[in-house]
């Protein structure tokens, strides 16, 4: 389950054309993305909702399904009825944590399932930038790039695109690094200059607020 | 008011053709160009002038030379638009030092001087009671100087940040939106008379970087230099790069960032979101800048051009007739 939604997410895989790169390359590749399913953690986000579902039988696993379907987990239900209440209708707060990126999955289960969703809660999300990185990608040792972000403990980095025109030309790559904070997130993309300025590399950096 | 012209590249032709076209109560009284200069004090024929300009390649006499016409002509603002030069500033400098030192006003769209000798230069029209003004030196008819000095006076200026070159506005727009190459968007660029048979200068982000040393030390007033601004050009930019940001929604920019805060001079190649407003078609400029009182405010307009600059230069001489001659 966890290799696989790394594969199907990895724009990594998606976007790289086998047939055009070299078998050396390839085999690096294969290395990188079996190291990365073994030590990297699926990213899971945590969110609350609140539903709107009809006081009948079998409503309440209308909800509940869906969320497993997505591989989330039930954090905690809340369930209020006002014993005076004479409507027929049902509150539902529901906290939940699920595989990032499954939201919007799990919102059209729920809508297929007739279940109303009243709100969703702030989505506990991490810090996430992207940067784009131009030069001899491959030669410079990608796997060492990508794991000078990883091995710090407090970023990782979460997606890797990238096209190689040809073997002896610059590759470019855009690449997201998520961490928990901002302090950390300052920290990695610092990390990640040093590591450009060492290998030749081009990074680009998203403008983000100066002031 | 009387103005001496100095320069009659494609800006000089604009302010000329503008002061003759539109009544704006302004009289040449001297003119010149590289080889040849004109002194008229009554005023001088401007459509004639141009027409021999284009005939001859020369404004007037090839024995004045232009700092004759700084020094002897009658007039209130010397209109400075001879070519830049970012390395010695010359002879630019030493034709607006030579007017400030006989009290005369001066008006530029030279980045050279402004860029190299800010200090020294405000510190020379100050002592001689005589304004000068450049307006056209930074983001071409966007008045960004008007804005800082009058519009957004008392506010404390705390970032800006923009895009100041229009040659690399349009060539990373023609790369993003036709895929096309660094080098086939620069040789566009080029055929169309947007970059200049040697690009470096708006590629490698020197000229942006200028324009971000003149508006800090305007700002700021914390001398600083070209040397002190962290440089990245767009040269080495792939189509491949514009269309990973693509993917996302977001494009690529060169930005010029400015923070005394933190110590951050920038001029750099950065991902920014399609929707932002500093993101703009063509060759136009955008800046924003974050101000304590008024928050963001950001223009987009026309850098470059002929009257576009003409613009920026006509609305300081009107400036300094409003606020200077007519006073005195």
């Amino acid at each position: 389950m966890r290799k696989r939604y790394h594969y199907a997410h990895h724009p990594f895989l998606s976007s790289l054309r086998l047939r055009e790169i070299p078998y050396c390359v390839i085999t690096k590749i294969k290395a990188y993305l079996e190291r990365r399913s073994t030590t990297c953690q699926v990213v899971r986000m945590q969110v609350s909702m609140k539903l709107e579902m009809k006081d009948s039988p079998g409503q309440l696993v209308a909800a509940i399904k869906p969320i497993s379907d997505v591989g989330g987990n039930i954090i905690a239900v809340i369930h209020q009825r006002e014993p005076d209440q004479d409507t027929d209708i049902l509150d539902v707060q529901i906290v939940l944590e699920l595989p990032e990126g499954r939201l919007e999955k799990l919102i059209v289960l729920l809508k297929e399932q007739g279940v109303h969703i009243q709100r969703i809660g702030e989505e506990r999300l991490l810090y996430k930038r992207t940067v784009i990185l131009i030069g001899h990608l491959m030669h410079t040792d990608l796997s060492d790039t990508v794991d000078q972000i990883d091995s710090t403990g407090y970023a990782e980095v979460c997606e890797l695109s990238m096209s190689m025109p040809a073997v002896n030309e610059r590759s470019s790559s855009r690449i997201t690094i998520k961490a928990l904070s901002k302090t950390d997130m300052e920290s990695a993309l610092a990390i990640l200059r040093k590591v450009a300025k060492k290998k030749d590399l081009l990074m680009i950096e998203p403008l983000g607020e100066i002031a | 008011m009387k103005v001496a012209l100095i320069g009659m590249g494609s800006v000089g032709r604009g302010v000329a053709e503008m002061i003759a076209k539109k009544d704006l109560g302004l009289t040449i009284t001297g003119i010149a160009d590289s080889k040849s200069g004109l002194i008229s004090d009554r005023g001088i024929n401007i459509a004639k002038v141009l027409a021999t300009k284009k005939k001859t390649g020369m404004c007037g006499d090839s024995t004045i030379p232009a700092i004759d016409v700084i020094k002897n002509a009658d007039y209130d603002a010397l209109i400075e638009v001879t070519p830049t030069n970012a390395l010695s500033g010359e002879p630019a400098t030493g034709y607006i030092k030579a007017a400030l030192n006989r009290k005369k006003h001066v008006v530029t769209s030279n980045k050279g001087p402004v860029a190299l000798h800010y200090k020294e230069l405000k510190a020379l029209a100050q002592k001689n009671g005589a304004a000068f003004r450049y307006e056209a030196t930074v983001a071409g008819a966007i008045p960004i100087m008007h804005t800082l000095e009058h519009g957004l006076a008392g506010n404390e200026i705390l970032a800006l940040y923009g895009v100041l070159n229009g040659t690399c506005n349009y060539i990373l727009n023609r790369m993003a939106d036709e895929g096309l190459t660094y080098a086939q968007a620069l040789m566009e660029a080029r055929e169309l008379g947007y970059a200049e048979a040697d690009p470096t200068y708006d590629v490698q982000g020197i000229d942006a970087a200028i324009k971000l040393v003149i508006l800090a030390n305007t700002i700021w007033g914390n001398g600083v230099k070209l040397e002190d601004v962290d440089r990245t050009g767009i040269d080495l930019l792939t189509a491949d790069a514009l269309r990973l940001a693509e993917d996302e929604g977001c494009t690529i920019r060169l930005i010029a960032e400015a923070c005394p805060r933190r110590n951050l001079f920038r001029v750099s190649p950065r991902i920014i979101e399609k929707s932002h407003p500093l993101v703009t078609q063509g060759t136009l400029n955008a800046l924003t800048l974050e101000t304590d009182m008024a928050k963001e405010i950001t223009m987009i307009g026309r850098g470059a051009g002929s009257v576009e600059t003409a613009s920026a230069i006509i609305g300081d001489l009107l400036f300094i007739r409003d606020c200077y001659v007519q006073r005195a």
